[in-house]
C-alpha cells in the first residue's frame, strides 16, 4: 500500500518532533524511495530547523 | 564571547551584556515587542538578583536562556488569558493546509529545489524572508512551532502548556512547517531565483 505524500509529511515532520515506530520508518523510507518530491519538503523541513535555531543563536 | 564562559558570579554589566541575544531570543517566541522587552528586562533582574545562585557549571547564557524561558511563558500564558485564540483561524488555517494537496493526497505543486543548505543559511536575504514567513504564521501555530524549535521544549511540555493532546500538537507543527515552507517559496525561492 502506497501512502500519500500528505501522510508521507505528516511522518516527516513528526520525526523531528518524536520516535517514528519501526513500521511508520519503513513507510515512510518506502515513500520517499520513489517521491522526489517528499524528498524535497525533507530537506525543507530540516532547513527549517535549522533556520530558526540559526535566528535564535547568531548575533 | 567570553564573558559567558567566565566562573563564578557574575557581574551586574556581564549579565546586562546578553541583553541583545535574550531579546532576540524573546522576539522569536513573542510577537508584541513589549511583551518581548518586559521578559527581557525580568530575566536580567531576576539573573542580577540570584547572581550568587549561578553555579557556573554551565554558560552564562544558558544560565540566563533558563530563566527567559519562564519569563515567555509567564508572558504567553497573560496574552492567552487576555484574547483567546479564535477558531475561526484554526479553520482557515486548516484550508490552507488542505489546498496544498491535490484530491489524491499528493502535492498539488512540485517542491522547489532550494539548493545547498549551508549556502541558504548564510544568505542573509533568506533570513530576512524566513524571519518574515514565521511572523506570518498563525499566533498559536507559532507558538507550538517556536515552543518546540527556539524553546526546544518536547511534545508532552508543549501539550502540557497549550493544553492539548499530543495528536493536536504534531497537527499545529505540521502546519508549521508546510505553513513556512509554502512561505519560502514564494519569497525566497521564487525572488531568488526567477
Ligand atoms: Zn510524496
Amino acid at each position: 500500500m502506497m501512502d500519500t505524500c500528505r501522510k508521507a509529511s505528516e511522518l516527516l515532520s513528526q520525526e523531528q518532533d518524536r520516535a517514528l515506530g519501526p513500521v511508520e520508518r519503513l513507510r515512510l523510507q518506502l515513500h520517499l524511495l520513489i517521491c522526489e518530491r517528499c524528498r524535497r519538503v525533507e530537506h525543507h523541513f530540516e532547513l527549517l530547523r535549522a533556520a530558526i535555531r540559526r535566528c535564535r543563536d547568531d548575533g | 564571547m567570553e564573558n559567558t564562559r567566565s566562573r563564578g558570579t557574575p557581574q551586574a554589566k556581564e549579565i546586562e551584556s546578553e541583553r541583545a541575544y535574550l531579546l532576540r531570543y524573546a522576539r522569536l517566541q513573542l510577537r508584541n515587542p513589549a511583551q518581548a522587552e518586559d521578559a527581557v528586562q525580568e530575566t536580567l533582574l531576576a539573573a542580577i538578583e540570584g547572581a550568587a545562585r549561578f553555579s557556573g557549571k554551565s554558560s552564562l547564557r544558558t544560565w540566563l536562556t533558563g530563566i527567559l524561558k519562564h519569563k515567555v511563558i509567564d508572558q504567553l500564558r497573560r496574552s492567552a488569558r487576555e484574547q483567546p485564540l479564535e477558531a475561526a483561524d484554526d479553520r482557515a488555517e486548516a484550508e490552507a493546509i488542505d489546498a496544498l494537496f491535490a484530491g489524491d493526497g499528493h502535492w498539488r505543486d512540485m517542491p522547489s529545489d532550494w539548493g545547498n543548505p549551508d549556502a541558504a543559511l548564510e544568505n542573509s536575504r533568506f533570513r530576512a524572508a524566513f524571519e518574515l514567513c514565521l511572523q506570518r504564521l498563525p499566533e498559536r501555530t507559532a507558538r507550538a512551532f517556536t515552543m518546540r524549535e527556539v524553546m526546544e521544549m518536547t511534545t508532552p511540555e508543549i501539550c502540557q502548556e497549550l493544553q492539548i493532546t499530543s495528536t493536536h500538537c504534531w497537527v499545529l507543527l505540521h502546519r508549521a512547517r508546510l505553513t513556512l515552507r509554502e512561505c519560502l517559496e514564494i519569497t525566497w525561492f521564487d525572488g531568488s531565483r526567477r
